[in-house]
């Protein structure tokens, strides 16, 4: 369960002085749901998500995820999500089951309990051919695979994507897209952010718009082509994003 | 804080910079076998230089000495010059090398000597030329001998005993121990390259760690882990560290094995230094305990480079970034290292304080067995302050979202 409160994330630029990377973002994820954040490059997907998972602190508000505070134990907060980010890269020079292993030792397990974990996602993600060489000769595909490993090694009950699919070829973001229903079939909370209109009608159960740090509108997606009288989703956020379009 | 998690980072950390080519260059084949050849590749070519200079026959001139010619006579019969015929063009023959020295006889000099005159020989010479220096100690001491025997036969001649010029002798002899000449001599530069060293490891891997990770976009992985952040930074900065000491330690050895098999090499040039021609021993010996205390001295200072380069660097977008950041900061590491070296310059209350200039002067010391305790609790405690200091600065930039995540 993700539960966010009045988030607001502030930037303090010697230049451009406060900046509101989110303002008073308020919403609810429930465990089996996929929650879409849609929203342009800049509009504060990535800060919200950050401030999710605890990357970042908040500036005010709060969001309690699987039962904890992200303030008050941001230690918790990670332990219980798995963040996954176009950022997010591997380390190079270790093989893929040395980077899982190592993540599952960041997150307390034992080294058995890891080799068992490993085994099961490799079969399940198909990683056994390359699970012993070493990141940096990986294929985009292989790159993607491993970082889904690190991400689930743990077992957490919160998934957090931030543009998983940015720069991936078709096939690859496929594969992702397929992983990310998976999560919601084994009842996780997941919420999943893009600026790709057709990723969130294929996955996202609820959709919220984010536009300049502000949540504008939230809702399934036939909700929002309702509300707008649209038959386009693209068409349906422009108009609920407030978004002025250059002539 | 959570020494598995620690522990964990730190193996992770170790492992992944040993199979990257340019720590093992930096950390490992710089330390073990760059330093110590160059260090004894440069001994070896000033060696030889010298040793071919010495060996060299200088050629000299003799301007005038037409009318002396007893004087001409002892020259040409001095085995170590070789005596060329006088030419108009002798100055420049010394500005091209071709001539070392030139030596001016005055007119009736022999006479002059049997007259009891006291006339003045010149010579000629290239200033700051190694081999023109040799020829004019060759010049030198054979006019002394020639001083010596005029005026030994000019006290004869009175019926005057030589002694009456020369009433008493000097000799000079060494009481200092041993292992004091060689601390004195090797107390310099020791501690010097131990700061360096100490330096140039902890550079690469907290380079790598921090703007290298952010770069590489692995920082943010790694702080999606529910490990806490003090944690992460004590893992990687332990890891500095180790490269710190490791190649600080590496470097050492590789000189210790080097300098005992080359020692026949060098030890007569060390012996010439340290002024201990009484010593035996082929190397300069230093005071075993001492290098333990330079080890524990260094210990503090290690953990202060590896905090602040850790710092810095974190500061940075990138492994380029943090290179320029860093770069500059070898100046000030150098300049009190060097300060230290500097003869004249010793341990006082004050400079006790000042960090790297005060372990130069009290690794000095302790190499040459002398303790001043008081000084080295002065040092070691103000250096862990200074090093505590570090470390908490590299926790609270670790903290900061705008270090971070700064792009």
């Amino acid at each position: 369960m993700i539960e966010a409160v009045n988030l607001t994330k502030i930037f303090r630029d010697k230049k451009r002085g406060e900046i509101f990377a989110t303002k008073d973002v308020s919403f609810r994820v429930v465990p089996g749901e996929i929650y879409g954040l849609l929203g342009a490059n800049g509009a504060g997907k990535t800060s919200t998500l950050r401030v999710l998972a605890t990357l970042l602190a908040p500036s005010s508000g709060s969001a309690v995820i699987a039962g904890h505070d992200i303030v008050r134990a941001p230690e918790k907060v990670r332990a219980h999500v798995g963040f996954l980010a176009a950022s997010t890269a591997l380390y190079g020079r270790l093989t893929a089951r040395e980077m899982i292993t190592y993540f599952g030792r960041l997150n307390g397990m034992a080294d058995a309990a890891i080799r068992a974990r490993i085994k099961l996602l490799a079969d399940e993600l198909d990683m056994h051919e390359f699970l012993d060489r070493r990141c940096e000769k990986f294929s985009t595909g292989m790159k993607q695979k491993t970082s889904i490993a690190r991400t689930l090694i743990h077992d957490p009950a919160v998934m957090i994507f931030d543009e998983p699919t940015l720069g991936l070829d078709v096939m690859t973001a496929r594969a992702i897209v397929r992983f990310v229903r998976d999560c919601r079939a084994r009842g996780k909370t997941v919420i999943y952010s893009t600026h790709v209109m057709s990723e969130v009608e294929k996955l996202c159960d609820r959709v919220g718009i984010i536009h300049d740090g502000r949540l504008c509108a939230e809702g399934t997606v036939g909700d929002l082509l309702t509300r707008t009288g649209e038959t386009d989703l693209e068409e349906a956020f422009v108009k609920l994003a407030g978004i002025k379009e250059a002539a | 804080m959570n020494w598995r998690s620690i522990r964990t980072i730190y193996t992770k950390e170790l492992r992944d910079l040993l199979r990257d080519k340019r720590t093992v260059r930096s950390m490992i084949v710089i330390p073990l076998i760059v330093m110590p050849a160059l260090t004894f590749g440069v001994g070896k070519i000033a060696t030889m230089v010298v040793s071919k200079a010495r060996a060299e026959t200088p050629s000299v001139m003799v301007l005038g000495g037409a009318d002396s010619p007893d004087v001409i006579t002892q020259l040409k019969k001095e085995a170590k010059i070789n005596l060329v015929p006088e030419a108009a063009d002798w100055a420049q023959q010394i500005s091209d090398k071709k001539l070392r020295v030139a030596v001016r006889l005055p007119e009736k000099f022999e006479a002059g000597l049997k007259a009891g005159a006291a006339p003045t020989v010149t010579i000629y010479h290239y200033e700051g030329e190694l081999k023109s220096g040799f020829a004019v100690g060759e010049m030198e001491k054979f006019f002394r001998g020639l001083s010596a025997q005029t005026a030994k036969e000019r006290l004869a001649e009175h019926g005057l005993p030589a002694t009456l010029v020369q009433p008493f002798e000097t000799k000079r002899e060494n009481v200092a121990p041993p292992e004091k000449v060689g601390g004195n001599t090797l107390g310099g530069i020791l501690p010097y390259m131990i700061i360096i060293l100490c330096f140039m490891g902890a550079v690469y891997p907290a380079l790598d760690m921090t703007a290298g990770e952010k770069e590489r976009g692995t920082m943010e992985t790694l702080l999606c882990s529910p490990v806490n952040r003090v944690d992460i930074v004590l893992g990687k900065f332990l890891m500095v560290l180790t490269g710190s000491l490791s190649a600080m330690a590496l470097s050492l050895l590789s000189m210790s094995v080097s300098f005992f098999l080359l020692g026949s090499m060098f030890g007569g040039r060390a012996a010439a230094v340290a002024g201990a021609a009484a010593t035996s021993a082929p190397l300069p010996m230093i005071d075993p305990l001492g290098i333990f205390g330079v080890l524990a001295m260094v210990l503090p200072v290690a953990v202060l480079f590896s905090a602040v380069i850790f710092t810095v660097a974190l500061f940075a977008k990138s492994f380029k970034e943090a290179q320029s950041y860093v770069q500059p900061m070898v100046f000030v590491i150098i300049m009190p290292a060097i300060i230290g070296m500097l003869p004249g310059i010793d341990l006082n209350a004050r400079l006790a304080l000042v960090p790297i200039l005060n372990l130069s002067l009290v690794c000095k010391e302790m190499l040459s067995g002398v303790w001043h305790w008081n000084y080295i609790a002065i040092i070691f405690g103000s250096t862990c302050v200074y090093a505590g200091v570090a470390l908490a600065l590299a926790v609270r930039m670790f903290n900061r979202e705008d270090v971070i995540f700064r792009t």
